[in-house]
């Protein structure tokens, strides 16, 4: 006897919308044994949890402040998955794209201060394109494997964006710590509540455009195609390697734009603590929005209110650092793992006797 | 109509009563945020040690919570104003980086009280504190300096910022007092706590030929890999010979009970106001831990001299001369370097084998 696995032709309504809910409550359950078993009382905690992220405008602004990056960074891997493109380089993207734009904001002063926060940005998409493109050249020239090449990539990045704050960009009025002078504060990105900044609204209008394009424009068809059957994509005349680089361009761009608002509307300065596993929450979001730009706005708010709610794990209930890491781990998983039920049917066969 | 009145009288004072009741009974409630785990035995840990002490004192007074290994980034902003929405009355944060954020927050929270540990930004609701752990790191440097027989002292520091360079120089200069022929190499490790790198740090140490490590990390590690290879060390933050060994000759250690119960104190009896408090041995801010048997009783009785000195008043570290690196006079002698100085220190003194980065 063994398990098969066999990939659903037709995607069913019920499935689709019953598998999530069940493995929402699984991750209920299993996070609530470990909660038992540290002895913290799960259903006071999960209350908790929701307050901490949602509970009150001050709180779910906070939520909002981590749902913006990961909004973003969530777009641009989920159109380089659509392609099959596997970008796991969102980090080094959005490392570039804090770069580039400290780099405007700080050296670039000579421009008028209004001027300053759209070019910065401007700049920061276009490091993170060209970070993207790189891998995506490789692949559509030379057939170079992407999952390395954008994983290594993102190393790279991240040690550039060190050797700066540690070096050359160092605030000399700093005290030597590690990190850039402050941006000039009529250049930073506004808030409208609490720390959440118009960073919402540009990830929310993104999302749109993406969604009309993807579905509505011929382009966003060629891209579905690629995806899905590439050789047909082939003999209908469609540029394979063209429409690979040039999602790619797009995917970094969202990405580098992730890392340029957080630098010009949170931390006002390029420093250690911005870069903080954005890039790779995204690919979580990308599979869990099932590569829908609308829905990734609202998976990515989930992933936030995990993120910020996961706080009360040690102000509240007074778990070490590391417990609350598992408990958002667990209650992640199952969710994750549930996808495969919505993909694939599961068989049991009996083998044959040889 | 007056008999209403009255009951209405009666009942707004009988409410005004528990109110003011229930008030009383609502406990001051403060916030520790950390970068390290308690369990670092070093740095967070004696900060721990000290939110203990003053928890003891106040009792149910105060209800006091606290959160580990927060980085120092946006995130420590998110937590500070979580402490601050859910209605906790002060917050002390216990690292550098954490310090525009605080300020930030402090801002928007004028009614909560806000301490930070080892900055300079401070505000009507906020204000630093910290220690001048230099003068027992001195001393530290004198018994360092006695007891090395390669002359090779390594020093495995976080980062090349004012705080940590004037630690090194603080030991260098006691090394020098009573061995001008030692040297002491610095690595740097760019992290207040990493276990893994601050060994690896220790191991390249010992590898140059050193044969006593000193540190300015937060964990155990560099005393550890000293100890694996027979060689002595200085421990920080907490008395490490109590986790580690006999080979932890000395350390210098941080005391924050005291400062913590003063000022929660006042926060308590509304005298609190905004400060920057930099205690040092007099102020019983910082410590020498209890010394290993290893040191013999002579430089025991050379550091109680010392020690003497400056709690008396009568004499400071950075007292002149003072020279840099390259054998320059950065004070001269007869001066006395300012607090402002020694805050912004940014060289390394004579006998120093490294580069402020």
């Amino acid at each position: 006897m063994r398990i098969v696995l066999a990939k659903r032709e037709t995607r069913s309504q019920i499935i689709s919308t019953l598998v999530p809910i069940i493995s929402f409550l699984v991750s209920l359950i299993l996070g609530g044994i470990v909660l038992a078993f540290s002895k913290a009382n799960p259903l006071d905690t999960y209350v908790y949890m929701f307050r901490g992220a949602f509970g009150n405008w001050m709180a779910f602004s906070e939520t909002l402040v981590k749902a913006i990056p990961l909004m973003l960074t969530g777009l641009g891997v989920s159109l380089a998955f659509r392609i099959r493109f596997w970008n796991i380089g969102a980090e080094g993207q959005y490392v570039w794209g804090a770069i580039g734009t400290a780099w405007v904001m700080l050296y670039w002063q000579f421009l008028p201060v209004q001027a300053l926060l759209p070019f910065s940005l401007l700049v920061g998409m276009t490091a993170g394109a060209i970070w993207a493109g790189i891998p995506a050249v490789m692949k559509a020239v030379w057939k170079v494997d992407e999952t390395l090449t954008t994983l290594m990539l993102n190393y790279v990045a991240i040690l550039f964006a060190e050797y700066l704050y540690y070096g050359p960009w160092r605030d000399p009025k700093g005290y030597g710590f590690p990190g850039s002078e402050p941006f000039p504060r009529e250049a930073w990105l506004p808030r409208f509540l609490g720390r959440a900044h118009w960073g919402l609204f540009i990830a929310i209008i993104i999302a749109f455009i993406l969604f009309f394009v993807l579905t509505r424009t011929k382009w966003g068809l060629e891209i579905q195609m690629i995806g899905k059957n590439p050789d047909a994509a082939r003999c209908l005349g469609v540029n394979i390697k063209w429409g690979i680089i040039m999602v790619l361009l797009l995917s970094g761009a969202l990405s580098g734009l992730a890392g340029g608002i957080e630098v010009a509307a949170i931390a006002h300065r390029l420093q250690k603590g911005i870069i903080s596993g954005y890039g790779y929450t995204a690919i979580i979001i990308a599979w869990m929005s099932q590569l829908n730009p609308i829905a990734a706005l609202f998976v990515a708010i989930l992933m936030a209110g995990l993120l910020v709610g996961g706080d009360q794990l040690q102000m509240m209930i007074g778990l070490p650092a590391a417990m609350g890491l598992v408990i958002q781990g667990l209650l992640l998983f199952p969710l994750l793992a549930g996808t495969i039920f919505t993909e694939y049917k599961i068989r049991i066969k009996k083998t044959k006797e040889v | 109509m007056k008999k209403i009145g009255l009951i209405l009288l009666l009942l707004f004072l009988a409410c005004s009563l528990i109110f003011a009741q229930e008030a009383k009974a609502e406990p001051f409630k403060i916030a520790f945020v950390y970068i390290g785990p308690p369990g670092d035995l070093g740095w967070t840990y004696m900060h721990d040690v000290g939110r203990k002490q003053m928890m003891d004192v106040y009792g149910d007074r105060v209800d006091v919570g606290f959160i580990e290994s927060v980085e120092e980034g946006p995130d420590s902003a998110r937590i500070m104003r979580q402490y601050a929405m859910q209605g906790y009355d002060a917050i002390f944060a216990t690292s550098f980086g954490y310090m525009d954020y605080m300020h930030e927050v402090a801002m928007d929270f004028p009614d909560v009280y806000f301490e930070h540990c080892s900055g300079y930004k401070t505000a009507d609701n906020m204000a630093t504190y910290f220690g001048r752990i230099y003068q027992p790191r001195y001393l530290s440097g004198l018994i360092a300096g006695k007891m090395t027989k390669s002359n090779i002292i390594g020093y495995v520091a976080a980062f090349p910022i004012p705080e940590v360079v004037r630690g090194i120089n603080a030991f260098t200069l006691g090394v020098q007092e009573v061995n001008p022929d030692a040297k002491v190499h610095v690595v740097w490790t760019n992290t207040w706590y990493d276990p893994v790198k601050e060994r690896e740090a220790a191991i390249a140490l010992l590898d140059q030929g050193a044969d006593i490590l000193a540190q300015h990390q937060d964990t155990t590690e560099p005393p550890k890999a000293a100890q694996e290879r027979g060689k002595h060390s200085i421990g920080y933050d907490a008395d490490m010979r109590q986790f580690v060994g006999d080979s932890v000759l000395v350390s210098p250690v941080w005391n924050w009970g005291t400062y913590y119960i003063d000022t929660v104190g006042k926060m308590l009896d509304g005298t609190w106001e905004t400060h920057q408090f930099w205690g040092g041995l007099t102020e019983d801010a910082v410590k020498l831990s209890d010394f290993s048997p290893l040191v013999p009783q002579d430089i025991r009785d050379l550091v109680a001299d010392k020690k003497a000195k400056i709690e008396s008043g009568e004499w400071d570290v950075f007292n002149g001369p003072i020279y840099n690196q390259k054998g320059e006079v950065v004070v001269p002698k007869g001066q006395v370097m300012s607090d402002n100085d020694k805050l912004n220190m940014s060289f390394f003194v004579k006998g120093v084998v490294g580069r402020v980065q």
